[in-house]
């Protein structure tokens, strides 16, 4: 079941939680509303729902949403077939596990009610498939946090939706958990096929899971695309920002001189150290603070021009290699930096201290020659 | 010594002044509760088990346990549903008024009960605003064990309303939401996920309405007549008594209400616990 939403438009009094927002989900896709808080990504999610209801416009046909292809956005959410979890889930706690989890069959109307023995084939078979098995008896509050957001997914899917939506659904668990539920959500899409969407705003969460990640930012969409590319090829200084650690460097000073540039960014592990401050292409920098984790070291330097704090990533033989020591003196080389003007970008890998340009926004690009 | 003052140490709670505030808890209910109990059940000691029979259980004093616990406990269930309809207006609906509306419910708190009582009494009357529309229909409230039970029902509203509606205000909109997703109608929601998580409130508010409505004297005197047999309430057969200086004869009645309403308040307490140990079974 594909997922469209039209132009969705949604104020809460003079606050704008989505402005004019347009989205499409392919059949069986796992789908990642990623963005900070406020950027509209939940209220985007609980229209698609049916919990919460874009605003009505002039244009008849801004505002809509429909389910492959038939507009259902007049459809109150019980009647949608979506399952929704979230992110506190929301489970009756009054009720068995067990309960819980029937719960969407028991209120069917009764000629369409599956008998009880099927409910309880259904239940048991959800329990197992969220491996709670011998838990049905228990009551919510006694289940850990991940348990309780597995029943909630159980729930959820008890009634067959054609669309999963889960709002942060890992946001409330503590890290280690919250890993584990992450792949096993993966392994359960993979099984399952439902079209899913889930808000969150934790960017590793998103491109690690989602086939599709929509970054949003102040009640908009600032890009759609696989994570890879998404990461990759950021639309925008938000994209960049906000998906994984960046260094953002002024640009126009010194050797980073770019015509009609005025910010740059580098990823950590786009940037090289060699020491010395006699390299030509090189940025001469300090070293502040060296700490090394796992296969990487993390190198803070402050540039000696403008006295910009940034960070490298070097892998650890290189690091070995260099013997660096707090203060040292050295030369800095990016692989691969992202410029931006105010507004546009510029995209370039650098070679021989050349900027090749592989990707331009609406500014006419200049400034390739320039020595980095 | 030295063992010693480390075991004191181990035994010290985190949270300082136990034995003091404990102490003063124990010290405030005996001084305030206790002791007027004990002096009561004390009173009558000095009688005779036939004396404290014919104190307690002649027709006229039965009529009036049957006025006062009957009425109470029909006042008490009235109240829950309108209670708890009353105190989701309060939290769910946003109108003008509705601070005005809230304050309006502790009224009968406030309001000296004798007041409460005359001011029932004026407009059930047979002349009264509500009274005189009643009257042509047949339907006698005031003077009448109607009337008993329409002073009970007002003083005991606020109670249901007061331990119903914190406990809505902080139901997660959440649950609703999920069982609406879930395909629940309006009424399923209510019935199945709204009215449980509601339900020790529920009990609570009852109890207590019922307890303060058992208690009542001020506003009932006034619109029941208080014709022996029929509309008169166990209180009031206490005051009487203590008019004719009977001090055993009342405190005798006022322990079989202690008892009474003990034993039915406990009773509450523990199909409360009962309910929820079921829930968790």
């Amino acid at each position: 079941m594909s997922i469209e939403a039209r132009n969705i438009s949604k104020h809460f009094g003079s606050y704008t939680a989505l402005g004019g927002v347009s989205l499409k989900v392919e059949t069986g896709r796992l789908t990642a509303l990623l963005g900070p808080s406020g950027s509209g990504k939940t209220t985007l999610l609980r229209i698609i729902a049916g919990l919460e209801f874009p605003d009505v416009t002039a244009d008849p046909t801004a505002g809509r949403v429909l389910f492959h292809g038939a507009d259902v956005s007049d459809m109150p959410a019980g009647q949608r077939g979506v399952g929704f979890v979230f992110q506190h889930y929301a489970l009756f706690k009054h009720m068995t596990v067990f309960d819980n989890i029937a719960f969407g069959l028991t209120v069917r109307p009764r000629k369409t009610r599956p008998s009880r023995p099927e409910i309880a084939d259904r239940v048991n078979e959800l329990l197992r498939l969220v491996q709670l098995d011998n838990l049905g008896g228990r009551m919510p509050d006694q289940l850990s946090g991940g348990q309780r957001q597995r029943v909630a997914l159980a729930r959820a899917l008890a009634m067959q939706p054609k669309v999963l939506l889960l709002d942060e659904p890992f946001g409330a668990l503590d890290a280690q958990v919250r890993k584990e539920l992450r792949r096993w959500l993966r392994q359960l899409h993979e099984q399952l096929h439902v079209t899913t969407v889930f808000v969150t705003h934790d960017q590793e969460e998103a491109l690690e899971l989602a086939d599709e990640v929509v970054v949003m930012n102040q009640a908009k969409i600032e890009q759609v695309g696989q994570p890879q590319e998404v990461y990759d090829r950021p639309a925008s200084p938000f994209v960049i920002e906000f998906l994984g650690n960046v260094n953002r460097l002024a640009a126009g000073e010194s050797r980073l001189r770019t015509p009609g540039k005025d910010v740059l960014y580098v990823r950590p592990h786009d940037v090289d150290i060699q020491h010395g401050s006699a390299i030509r292409h090189g940025l001469a920098a300090r070293v502040l603070h060296i700490f090394s984790a796992g296969n990487y070291g993390r190198v803070t330097l402050a540039r000696a021009d403008t006295g910009e704090h940034f960070e490298a990533e070097v892998a650890r033989d290189r690091l070995r290699d260099l013997q660096l020591k707090q203060g040292d003196d050295v030369s800095v080389m990016f692989r691969h930096v992202r410029l931006f003007p105010r507004g546009e970008f510029t995209e370039a890998d650098v070679r021989d201290g050349k900027l090749t340009e592989t990707k331009a926004g609406a500014v006419p690009a200049h400034g390739a020659g320039e020595h980095i | 010594m030295n063992s010693s003052s480390a075991q004191r140490r181990s035994s010290r709670r985190v949270l300082p002044g136990f034995g003091l505030s404990l102490g003063f808890t124990l010290a405030y209910l005996g001084i305030i509760i206790l002791l007027p109990l004990v002096a009561t059940f004390a009173k009558t000691a000095g009688m005779t088990w036939a004396e404290f029979w014919t104190a307690v259980a002649s027709p006229r004093v039965i009529a009036s346990y049957e006025i006062t616990f009957g009425a109470s406990l029909l006042a008490a269930l009235f109240n829950v549903p309108c209670g708890v309809l009353l105190a989701w207006v309060l939290v769910r609906y946003e109108f003008p008024g509705r601070r005005l509306v809230d304050a309006l419910v502790d009224l009968p708190f406030a309001l000296p009960t004798a007041v409460a009582g005359i001011a029932l009494t004026a407009i059930y009357a047979k002349n009264g605003w509500i009274g005189h529309c009643l009257e042509p229909l047949g339907i006698k409230v005031a003077y009448t064990p109607v009337g008993v039970w329409v002073a009970l029902t007002f003083i005991g509203l606020p109670f249901v309303v007061r331990t119903v509606q914190p406990i809505l205000e902080e139901l997660e909109p959440e649950l609703e939401e999920a069982a609406a997703t879930l395909g629940a109608t309006r009424a399923q929601t209510f019935r199945r996920v709204i009215l449980p998580a509601l339900r020790p409130a529920v009990v609570t508010g009852f109890a207590l309405a019922f307890a303060r409505a058992v208690g009542e004297y001020g506003s009932v005197v006034f619109i029941s007549g208080n014709r022996p047999m029929h509309t008169e309430i166990t209180p009031l057969l206490i005051i009487t008594k203590l008019d004719q200086y009977d001090y055993q004869g009342a405190t005798a009645l006022a322990v079989v209400m202690l008892v009474g309403s003990f034993a039915i308040l406990f009773l509450i307490q523990l199909m409360q616990r009962q309910g929820t140990r079921r829930a968790r079974a």
